[in-house]
C-alpha cells in the first residue's frame, strides 16, 4: 500500500516539499542545541520543564481522536464513523510519534534514552509513560494499516485485529492517565498536585482530539475525492462541544479549590497566570486568551444553529484547538514552576531555536500524518471507483 | 503402569516448568533473606544527617560553599538561568514559606540560611528518576549517577527544595581550578550534593563542616544516641524544611 504515498498531485508534493524544509530548518537548530545543550533554550535552573514537555502534553492529547470515532463505531455500531476510524488512528500515529520525539529533544542526554529500557523502573512515572505510549502507537499502526489493507481487498480484517481494537480503547484512557500522573504526584507542585488532573487531560483530549479530526476530515472533502459524510463530522462535533463543556468545568472546579482554600502554595500559581506576580506577567495575556477562546468555542458549539453549519463548526474547532495549546501545550507545563518553591518568580520564554525546534518535530508529524491520509485516501478512492 | 503419548507429555512438561521455575524461586528466597538481614541491621547502621545552626551562621561568609564548589568542581556560573549550585544560601522566608510571617524576630528576617540536598529519608527525586540514577543508599545519602542520568529532569521536578541543578552546557570552562579527584561532569546531567560520600569513603567528615570556623554545621549518624549531632538535637529545638511534605528531609536546623 506504502506506493500509494509515492504518487501524488503536484499539491502533495508540495506540502511534502515545504514540511521537509521545516523539519530541516528543526535540524540545524537541533544539533545547535546537540553541540551546545539544553541551555540553548529558555529553560532555567527553575523553571526545568518548558515547551519540548508542553508540546508533549498536549499531544498525548491529540491522539485521543482514535478513540472517539473508534468507541463508538466497534463498541456501540455506530456506522458513521466506520469511514473515519481511520483518520483517527493515524492522527494518534502522528501524534505519538511527536510526543516521543519531543520527549527525546527534552533529554540533555539523547544518547543514553534506552537506559529507560535497560534499567526498568516501576516507581518512576516515565518508565510507565513510556510503555503506554509506545503500546499505543503499535496499537494503532497494527490496526489502522490492517484494516485498512483489509478493505482495500474487500475482505474483512482478520480475526486477531478485533481484541487489538478493544484493547486499544482503555489503552487510550491510560495513556492520558499516566502522563496526568507525571504531574499529578510531585510534592510541593501545588499547580499540579491535584486528583482532577488525570480527567482533566481525558476531557481536554476527547475535545482536542476530535476538534483537528473534524478540520482534517474537511481539508479532505476539499482537496480529494473522499468524503467522510456530513454525519460523522456533526457527530464529533457533539463530542467537542461535550468534552469541551466538561473541561472548563473541571478548570472552574480548580479554581474554586485553590481559591476559596486560600493555601498559598496552590493559589500564587493561579494568581500568577491570571492577574501575574508583582511585575511578572508574561503568561497573564496568553491564559486570558486561552480562556475567552474556551468561553467562545463553547458558545459556537452548544448552541445547535451555529453547530449545524460546518463553517462555524470548523471555525470553533479551530478555537478549541488553540485555546487547548495554551493551556495544555504551553501554560500547564510551565506554570508549575513558578513561583518555585522557594517562592522564587523566575519567568520562562522558548527562544528562537526552541521555537525552530518545536516546528520541526510538528512538521515531522504532518509530514507522518500526510504521507498516511494520502494512502488511506487512495485506498478509499480507489475502493469508491 | 501404562503411560500413553498424552500422559508422557503432561509428565515431562510438568518436569521442564519445575525446572524452569527454580530459578525464580531462588531469586525470591533470596530477596526475602536480603530483606531479612536489611531489618535486622537497622539499629546498628548508619543514619546521616546535619544540623545546620542558624545562630553560628555568620552573614557575608561563604567558606561552606567555596570549600564544596571548589572540592566538587562545580562551575561558577552567574547567570541565574544555567547556575549550578550544592550548597547554597537563601534568604529564611524563602527557605521555611511555611515558618514566613510580619514578626519574625530573632534577628531571621531576611537573613541568609544554609541549604542544600535534604538527603531525605523518602526522596521523591529517587521515586521519579526512570532510571535509577538517582538512588538512595542504605546509610541516607541520595545518590547520583552522572553516567547514567539522561537528563530528562524529572527529579529536579519532583524535589521540593531546588537542591537540584541541571547542567544546561559544558559546565568545564567555568570551572576555575579543576580538582583532579573528583570528576567534572559534562552537559545534560543533574548534580546536587551529595553529603561528600568520597570523603567519608576515606573516613573525612564533609568539607562543608569541616571548613566552617563557627561550628555552624555539624554532621554524623542520627541512629548513634552517643553521637555528637544526637546530643545537639537533644539539648535543641531543631526544625526542618516542609516536613509536611513526608519526604523526611535530615537537615536539621537551629533558629
Amino acid at each position: 500500500m506504502f506506493e500509494k504515498a509515492l504518487i501524488g498531485s503536484k499539491k502533495y508534493w508540495g506540502l511534502v516539499i515545504g514540511l521537509l524544509a521545516i523539519m530541516g530548518v528543526g535540524a540545524i537548530f537541533y544539533l545547535q542545541q546537540w553541540n551546545y545543550g539544553l541551555g540553548i533554550t529558555g529553560m532555567s535552573r527553575d523553571v526545568s520543564w518548558g515547551l519540548y514537555i508542553a508540546q508533549f502534553t498536549f499531544l498525548v492529547g491529540v491522539a485521543a481522536s482514535a478513540v472517539m470515532v473508534v468507541l463508538p463505531y466497534y463498541l456501540h455500531n455506530y456506522k458513521a464513523f466506520g469511514r473515519i476510524t481511520i483518520l483517527g488512528e493515524f492522527v494518534a500515529v502522528a501524534s505519538v510519534i511527536m510526543c516521543l520525539v519531543f520527549i527525546i529533544a527534552d533529554l540533555g542526554q539523547p544518547t543514553r534514552a534506552l537506559n529507560i529500557v535497560l534499567y526498568p523502573t516501576p516507581s518512576s512515572i516515565l518508565f510507565w509513560d513510556m510503555i503506554v505510549l509506545n503500546g499505543y502507537l503499535l496499537l494503532n499502526i497494527l490496526i489502522g494499516w490492517n484494516v485498512l489493507a483489509s478493505e482495500r481487498k474487500s475482505v474483512p480484517p482478520p480475526a486477531w485485529v478485533k481484541p487489538l481494537i478493544y484493547i486499544s480503547i482503555p489503552w487510550a484512557v491510560s495513556i492520558h492517565t499516566v502522563t496526568a500522573f507525571i504531574y499529578a504526584g510531585l510534592p510541593g507542585r501545588g499547580f499540579w498536585l491535584t486528583a482532577i488532573m488525570a480527567p482533566r487531560f481525558l476531557a481536554s483530549a476527547f475535545a482536542g482530539g476530535p476538534a483537528l479530526l473534524i478540520l482534517l476530515s474537511l481539508i479532505l472533502r476539499k482537496f480529494t475525492k473522499f468524503d467522510p459524510g456530513k454525519d460523522a463530522i456533526q457527530n464529533l462535533g457533539k463530542i467537542v462541544a461535550y468534552a469541551m463543556s466538561i473541561n472548563v468545568f473541571f478548570i472552574l472546579l480548580e479554581i474554586f479549590t485553590v481559591f476559596y482554600s486560600q493555601i498559598p502554595e496552590h493559589m500564587h500559581h493561579f494568581e500568577y497566570i491570571f492577574a501575574g506576580l508583582g511585575e511578572h506577567g508574561k503568561l497573564v495575556p496568553w491564559m486570558w486568551t486561552s480562556v475567552t477562546l474556551a468561553v467562545l468555542s463553547l458558545i459556537l458549539l452548544i448552541n445547535p444553529v451555529t453547530r449545524r453549519r460546518e463553517g462555524i463548526l470548523a471555525l470553533a474547532c479551530v478555537i478549541v484547538f488553540f485555546s487547548l495549546w495554551i493551556e495544555k501545550g504551553f501554560v500547564l507545563v510551565v506554570t508549575g514552576f513558578i513561583p518555585s518553591p522557594l517562592g522564587r518568580v523566575f519567568e520562562y520564554s522558548p527562544t528562537v531555536p526552541e521555537i525552530f525546534i518545536t516546528l520541526g518535530v510538528w512538521a515531522m508529524g504532518f509530514l507522518i500524518l500526510a504521507v498516511l491520509y494520502k494512502i488511506a485516501v487512495a485506498v478509499k478512492e480507489e475502493i469508491e471507483t | 503402569m501404562k503411560i500413553d503419548r498424552r500422559g508422557f507429555l503432561k509428565i515431562g512438561g510438568l518436569g521442564i516448568l519445575g525446572v524452569a521455575a527454580k530459578p525464580v524461586i531462588d531469586v525470591v528466597s533470596k530477596v526475602k533473606l536480603a530483606e531479612a538481614s536489611a531489618k535486622k541491621r537497622v539499629l546498628v547502621e548508619k543514619r546521616l544527617a546535619m544540623v545546620v545552626n542558624l545562630k553560628n551562621c555568620k552573614e557575608g561568609c561563604t567558606d561552606c560553599i567555596d570549600a564544596c564548589h571548589r572540592l566538587h568542581n562545580v562551575p561558577n556560573i552567574t547567570n541565574p538561568k544555567d547556575e549550578v549550585k550544592w550548597i547554597w544560601t537563601e534568604s529564611y522566608e524563602n527557605a521555611f514559606p511555611d515558618q514566613e510571617h510580619r514578626f519574625i524576630g530573632g534577628g531571621m528576617k531576611g537573613s541568609p540560611a544554609i541549604l542544600l540536598c535534604n538527603h531525605c529519608d523518602n526522596p521523591s527525586c529517587v521515586r521519579v528518576c526512570p532510571t535509577k540514577a538517582t538512588f538512595k543508599r542504605k546509610d541516607g545519602i541520595v545518590m547520583m549517577d552522572y553516567h547514567r542520568c539522561i537528563g530528562c529532569r524529572f527529579c529536579m521536578a519532583a524535589c521540593p527544595y531546588g537542591s537540584r541543578s541541571f547542567n544546561w552546557r559544558d559546565p568545564r570552562p567555568f570551572i576555575k581550578k579543576i580538582n583532579p579527584d573528583f570528576p567534572t561532569r559534562t552537559k545534560g546531567v543533574v548534580e546536587k550534593c551529595n553529603f561528600c560520600e568520597e570523603r567519608l569513603a576515606k573516613g573525612l567528615i564533609p568539607a562543608c563542616v569541616e571548613s566552617c570556623k563557627n561550628k555552624a554545621l555539624v554532621f554524623g549518624n542520627v541512629e548513634d544516641p552517643n553521637s555528637e549531632i544526637r546530643e545537639i538535637l537533644r539539648s535543641n529545638y531543631t526544625i526542618r524544611r516542609k516536613p509536611g511534605l513526608g519526604t523526611g528531609p535530615q537537615i536539621y536546623y537551629i533558629v
